[in-house]
């Protein structure tokens, strides 16, 4: 490997840990909360999952294709790309945030109300700790996808391994795909590595 | 205007007040013109089968539910007029398999109310030790445990040191030795009267065993189909008349004659 290779490989997979960072915070910090209000809006459960589903069937190639000509969140580049990869990680996320906390014990729920919880303290007390795993196994497998998905960014400008791996079959050159999807690889086997550790230090429900 | 003080000192009689109480859902009739005064002191059960509509009237002392037609006085004052808040941690209340918070050690599941309520952390240290002693659960033992660390007897004996944990003058009970195996449920019962007699606590007390009701209760209020049955003390109970309190005596006839 030439020492250009080298450092080709670190610059793209910084950039490329950026994009799955920035897309799953967004992802978590929108997911999470819709998941909870979810709980609470029963008649809303079906939309919403089902709107996370359909984008979930979207080829990725395809939603990438679909963003660059709107306005705001379209165009080529970065930005971009973060939106269609926070619209695949919402999913898992939200889908795992509603069946974490309607899976809480109905009688557990009950003694917390019994007991004079306020609406907040159940929720954070209460339902969101006994859900934490749940939640967490959904960020997880979010991820994963995300690390997989975020190298198709490149075809619209979004940099990050992908770069290598479109380069490559355009000149058709193994080692340069190679070079996009060994670090992509190692990256998602180690978010699953370190996410899965998490999920078991936190105390079973 | 929402009810703000906490219980008087010297107890309001009666203390729980069922007046024409009707709960309806989905058509259907629960409770039907339930009336029923509890005075302070007393261990009223509400006996009755399976939908008799007894947990739900228990249910509405603290407002997890609210009456469709009627009212529930819970010390003079109707308990959709308490803050819920405030009426929920002044009543004690002890489930079926307990519902004790899995997350939680045994000490923190027992002094939850006095945590929600603010008091300082070495008080309620010294309450949850004090208390774990008195259902007999020495703390050197039981405290740091989990709840899935216990047997489904010690989860009970901390569900009631739970609930009287915030030293409340009214205690709710639903069924709460239901799930345990015959020789726990007798151990239970018995500490359930000597705390009694002890605390001198006012309880509404749900089951469907009539020894149960006989053994714990000072009156005895059974319902059939949402209906109030009898009314009577556990000796008058034994000579009741009705068919429904016939059914339930007839149980304690079975003699079991080993083959």
């Amino acid at each position: 490997m030439t020492p250009d290779l080298a450092r080709d490989i670190a610059d793209l997979t910084v950039e490329h840990l950026v994009l799955v960072g920035v897309a799953m915070a967004i992802a978590i910090a929108l997911a999470i909360p819709a998941g909870i209000l979810l709980t609470r809006r029963a008649p809303l459960q079906r939309w919403v999952i089902g709107f996370a589903n359909v984008m979930q069937t979207v080829p990725s190639l395809a939603l990438f294709g679909f963003l660059i000509p709107l306005p705001l969140i379209g165009g080529i580049g970065k930005h971009t790309a973060i939106v269609a990869l926070v619209l695949y990680a919402l999913l898992p996320v939200l889908r795992n945030t509603l069946t974490g906390i309607l899976g809480v014990d109905p009688a557990v729920r009950e003694s917390a109300i019994a007991m004079g919880m306020t609406g907040r303290q159940l929720l954070f007390e209460v339902e969101l700790p006994l859900a934490a795993r749940t939640i967490l196994a959904g960020v997880r497998v979010a991820t994963v996808t995300t690390i997989g998905t975020a190298t198709i960014a490149a075809a619209i400008g979004g940099g990050g391994l992908g770069v290598f791996i479109f380069r490559g079959l355009a000149s058709v050159d193994s080692t340069l795909i190679l070079a996009g999807a060994v670090p992509a690889a190692l990256i998602a086997l180690l978010a699953d590595g370190g996410l899965g550790w998490v999920e078991k230090k936190l105390s079973p429900a | 205007m929402a009810r703000r003080a906490g219980f008087d000192r010297h107890l309001v009689s009666p203390l729980v007040s069922f007046r024409n109480v009707s709960y309806r859902v989905g058509g259907k009739d629960i409770l039907r013109d339930f009336s029923l005064d509890v005075d302070a002191g007393e261990t009223v059960v509400l006996l009755g089968r399976s939908g008799s509509g007894k947990t739900t009237a228990l249910k509405m002392v603290n407002r997890l539910l609210r009456p469709s037609t009627g009212a529930v006085l819970v010390e003079g004052t109707t308990t959709t007029n308490w803050d819920p808040i405030l009426l929920r941690r002044r009543i004690g209340y002890v489930i079926q398999e307990a519902g004790l918070f899995p997350h939680f050690t045994v000490e923190a599941n027992v002094g939850l109310v006095p945590r929600l309520e603010g008091r300082p952390p070495q008080d309620i240290r010294a309450r949850v030790h004090a208390l774990l002693e008195q259902v007999g659960l020495p703390p050197a033992q039981f405290a740091a445990r989990y709840p899935r660390e216990l047997s489904g007897g010690q989860r009970q004996r901390v569900g009631v040191a739970r609930a009287l944990a915030a030293d409340p003058p009214l205690l709710l009970f639903d069924e709460p030795f239901g799930a345990l195996d015959p020789v726990t449920r007798v151990e239970l019962q018995r500490q359930f009267l000597e705390l009694r007699r002890r605390l001198g606590k006012t309880a509404i007390f749900v089951t469907h065993d009539v020894r149960e009701a006989l053994l714990v209760a000072t009156r005895i209020a059974l319902l059939h189909n949402g209906r109030l049955a009898v009314l009577a003390t556990p000796s008058e109970f034994l000579k009741a008349q009705g068919e429904e309190a016939r059914a339930f005596l007839s149980c304690l006839d079975t003699q079991v004659m080993p083959a």
